[in-house]
């Protein structure tokens, strides 16, 4: 009893003294800065760079790996790993320079080896498809002294945005586990389900991060974002709600404000029934307003979209796509009885529960849909599951989530609507479309091939492949200690230009 | 005197508040005064006021009507929780008081199990097999609730059996099944009758947390947990949202409590 007395106290004791130790931490940071981030997910249980999936994995990554070159906040790419490229006139062959003095987070030197080994990496295709696709167009590559020399079969003018692939350590085979790259942050350790922790590389040969120790906290329960924020354990937290917006007023954080750069929908799985019939999918996209989405759940903020373009995108997003399917009831209710239903039919939304903007975009969708006697109902399920079960086994009806770009190419939106590839989770499949898309990669002409791609967007508009919604407003909140947030046109959190406030 | 008429107010508060239950309980089967999915955007956030007496919320559905069909989801998940425990705990309870020996010990050890598993994790483990939803959360606090049942009736049951007149059936030849069926549940049920009462408020409670937690009752239906839950983003900026649903689980529960006091107390 007494030895047991004894334990207890010094349990409690040692759990006062940690918290103590904490709350010292905090305040200290000064010559050792840190800041503490909130990611609404944990990381992917893989680190590996090169099979990134979530786009909540992807962001985090992109400040630990650089590839030859690096997009900034502009969407433009400028050299990273290699310090020049040159094209070839005839748009076949990419020169790349390799930096002098890049270093990787284990003090080794980056060689021309270890991009021979990604590329090779990515275009491996002994177990299937190649892991870029645009790398299946690469005929010959290989190393001239400090040149990366990569021949293509035929022209490829988006090919140099596949060159932000990250570049590992050749035979760093235990990727997924111990990630090394060359970026501004290097990986230190992880807790699942708990946080990342990243450390400011001090030997990258650009301009280094501000902030030495960066903290990324899992905030999976999405009312607590705001306790997380206010209490003071998370300094930034990015895509807050407007209404979380609102409960922030008056307090220690600044809200910024840009475009998340997604394209929020109501994915229809086009393989199941009633979704395989194109009427009973324009039937939804004449019944769905998205104006009234935006304004019920969002406070009137976002941006409606109308295929699987976003306005980042500049040239190739057309804006009109939007207007083509004004809400109409009756003629949502006419197709519907051509297709058979005249009495309309019940399906589920599965929708991830830890994303409130999707939930509630979900709500307000049951709701539109009641006027045409479509009965939808939420199915709840957690981000984990709805990877495997709805991204990867494709075994849902319908799902509100928001799909990005991971490139700024009109290809790594569009290419997954291709009916073969194997990133098209709604099942998409339309020869006219794989028609496009196959002219749009083989095109010579950027004019010509923007025209090609322009295209595709029609058919998914026509097609009403899924019902599009809007691209969302994203807001920030950063705590005043801290300023330099960037917004990218891609989905990514740039963690190195951030800095204490004067 | 003094105690007689402290058990007089309990009872009058219990049925007092147990009564606005069931009314609300009607009224959300029978009738509300607006449609609980309807949205409107004019009414965002609106506070309270003649038309919407307790409100609208984010998305301009009334929050009345929403209490009211809340009610009736909770109470559903309640009744057919404790129906299910009840039921399954009394069977089991029966047997394995009356009959003892080593079907008792293997049927209590597995009860003990279940028992020390918490039984949130227990719910949530049933809910990740077999997905979320209604039916989902029933079965699983229903499984939950069985054994806290079987170990009150458990103790009942050897109680009552070894009494004298059980004996002196026993000695007329009565079979166990008589004995059983004639002679002990009937006599089990004012021990029944307060456990399914505090089970009830157990099960409202288990409702709200599990709704809470996303797991119950799927959006936009409501349910009291899950209007909460969905309410705590507003509770700086709009607490009376959040206010309503907390104040019915309040009542609901001391309600229940209050006459299960009473009722035990009751000859």
């Amino acid at each position: 009893m007494n030895l047991f007395k004894k334990g207890l106290s010094l349990l409690l004791l040692s759990a006062t003294l940690t918290v103590a130790l904490c709350g010292c931490g905090g305040d200290k940071a000064d010559d050792s800065s840190q800041i503490t981030i909130g990611i609404p997910q944990d990381l992917e249980e893989s680190l590996d760079p090169h099979y990134a999936v979530a786009a909540g994995t992807k962001e985090i990554l992109f400040n630990i790996f650089e590839g030859l070159v690096k997009p900034d906040k502009n969407g433009d790419l400028n050299p990273a790993v290699a310090d020049s490229y040159t094209i070839s006139e005839d748009g076949l062959t990419y020169t790349f320079h390799l930096r002098k003095g890049v270093k990787f987070h284990d003090g080794s030197a980056v060689t021309a080896e270890d991009v021979l080994y990604c590329i090779e990496k990515n275009a491996d295709t002994s177990a299937g498809d190649a892991n870029i696709s645009a790398f299946s167009n690469i005929k010959n590559y290989y190393a001239d002294g400090e040149n990366i020399v990569i021949e293509l079969n035929v022209k490829d003018p988006d090919f140099l945005e596949y060159m932000t692939m990250a570049i590992i350590p050749a035979g760093n085979t235990d990727a997924a586990t111990n990630p090394i790259g060359t970026g501004p942050y290097k990986y230190v350790s992880r807790t699942p389900q708990e946080n990342i922790i990243l450390e400011a590389f001090d030997d990258y040969y650009g301009e280094k991060a501000n902030i030495k120790n960066v903290t990324l906290k899992i905030v999976a329960d999405a009312d607590s974002v705001v306790m997380n924020l206010l209490g003071g354990s998370v300094d930034l937290y990015a895509r807050i709600s407007s209404t979380q917006v609102a409960q922030l007023a008056n307090s220690d954080f600044n809200i910024l404000e840009g475009t998340m750069n997604l394209v929020q929908a109501l994915y229809l799985n086009n393989n199941v029934e009633p979704f395989n019939d194109v009427r009973v999918r324009q039937a939804l996209s004449y019944a769905v307003d998205p104006k009234e989405i935006i304004d019920l759940a969002f406070d009137g903020k976002g941006t409606e979209i109308g295929s699987s373009m976003f306005p980042a995108f500049g040239k190739y997003y057309i804006d009109e796509t939007k207007d083509y399917y004004e809400v109409d009831l009756d003629k949502a209710k006419e197709l519907l009885t051509e297709a058979g239903y005249p009495d309309g039919f019940s399906f589920a939304i599965k929708v991830p529960s830890n994303y409130q903007p999707h939930i509630d975009t979900a709500q307000v969708i049951v709701e539109q849909l009641k006027k045409i006697n479509v009965d939808a109902k939420i199915e709840l399920v957690e981000w984990d599951s709805w990877l495997s079960d709805v991204y990867a086994g494709r075994d849902f009806a319908a799902t509100v989530v928001g799909v990005d770009a991971s490139t700024m190419t009109a290809r790594a939106m569009l290419e997954r609507f291709t009916s073969d590839s194997s990133k098209n989770f709604v099942n998409f499949a339309s020869d006219a479309y794989d028609a496009e898309f196959a002219a749009a990669i083989s095109a010579t002409d950027i004019d010509e091939q923007t025209e090609h791609y322009k295209e595709c967007e029609w058919i998914l508009t026509k097609e009403s492949a899924n019902v599009y919604l809007q691209d969302l407003a994203e807001f920030v909140a950063l705590n005043k200690k801290y300023t330099g947030y960037e917004f990218y046109p891609i989905y990514v959190m740039d963690i190195a230009k951030l800095k204490l406030a004067e | 005197m003094e105690v007689n008429k402290n058990k007089r107010i309990k009872l009058i508060l219990g049925i007092t508040l147990t009564g606005i239950i069931f009314i609300m309980l009607l009224l959300g089967i029978i009738k509300t005064p607006y449609d609980p999915m309807e949205m409107s955007s004019e009414l965002k956030l609106t506070g309270a006021s003649f038309k919407h007496i307790m409100g609208c919320d984010q998305f301009g559905r009334d929050v009345f009507s929403r209490i009211l069909v809340g009610v009736k989801e909770t109470l559903i998940v309640a009744g057919a929780v404790v129906l299910i425990g009840s039921f399954f705990g009394t069977i089991l309870g029966t047997i394995t008081g009356y009959y003892g020996g080593i079907l008792d010990e293997i049927l209590m050890r597995i009860t003990d199990a279940v028992l020390a598993f918490p039984s949130i994790l227990l719910c949530l483990l049933i809910i990740s097999l077999l997905g979320g939803g209604r039916n989902t959360l029933i079965l699983a606090l229903g499984i939950a609730f069985i054994p806290s049942f079987a170990r009150i009736i458990r103790g009942e049951v050897l109680k009552i059996r070894s009494l004298d007149y059980i004996y002196s059936v026993k000695l007329f030849g009565a079979s166990d099944l008589r004995i059983i069926f004639i002679h002990i549940i009937p006599n089990l049920k004012k021990v029944l009758l307060s456990t399914v009462l505090i089970g009830f408020n157990n099960a409202v409670l288990a409702e709200a947390g599990m709704s809470y937690l996303g797991m119950g009752v799927q959006p936009p239906m409501p349910s009291l947990g899950r209007m909460l839950s969905e309410a705590q983003t507003y509770i700086f900026t709009n607490p009376s949202i959040a206010l309503f649903p907390g104040l019915i689980i309040v009542m609901m529960i001391l309600g229940f409590s209050l006459l299960a006091d009473a009722v035990s107390d009751l000859k």
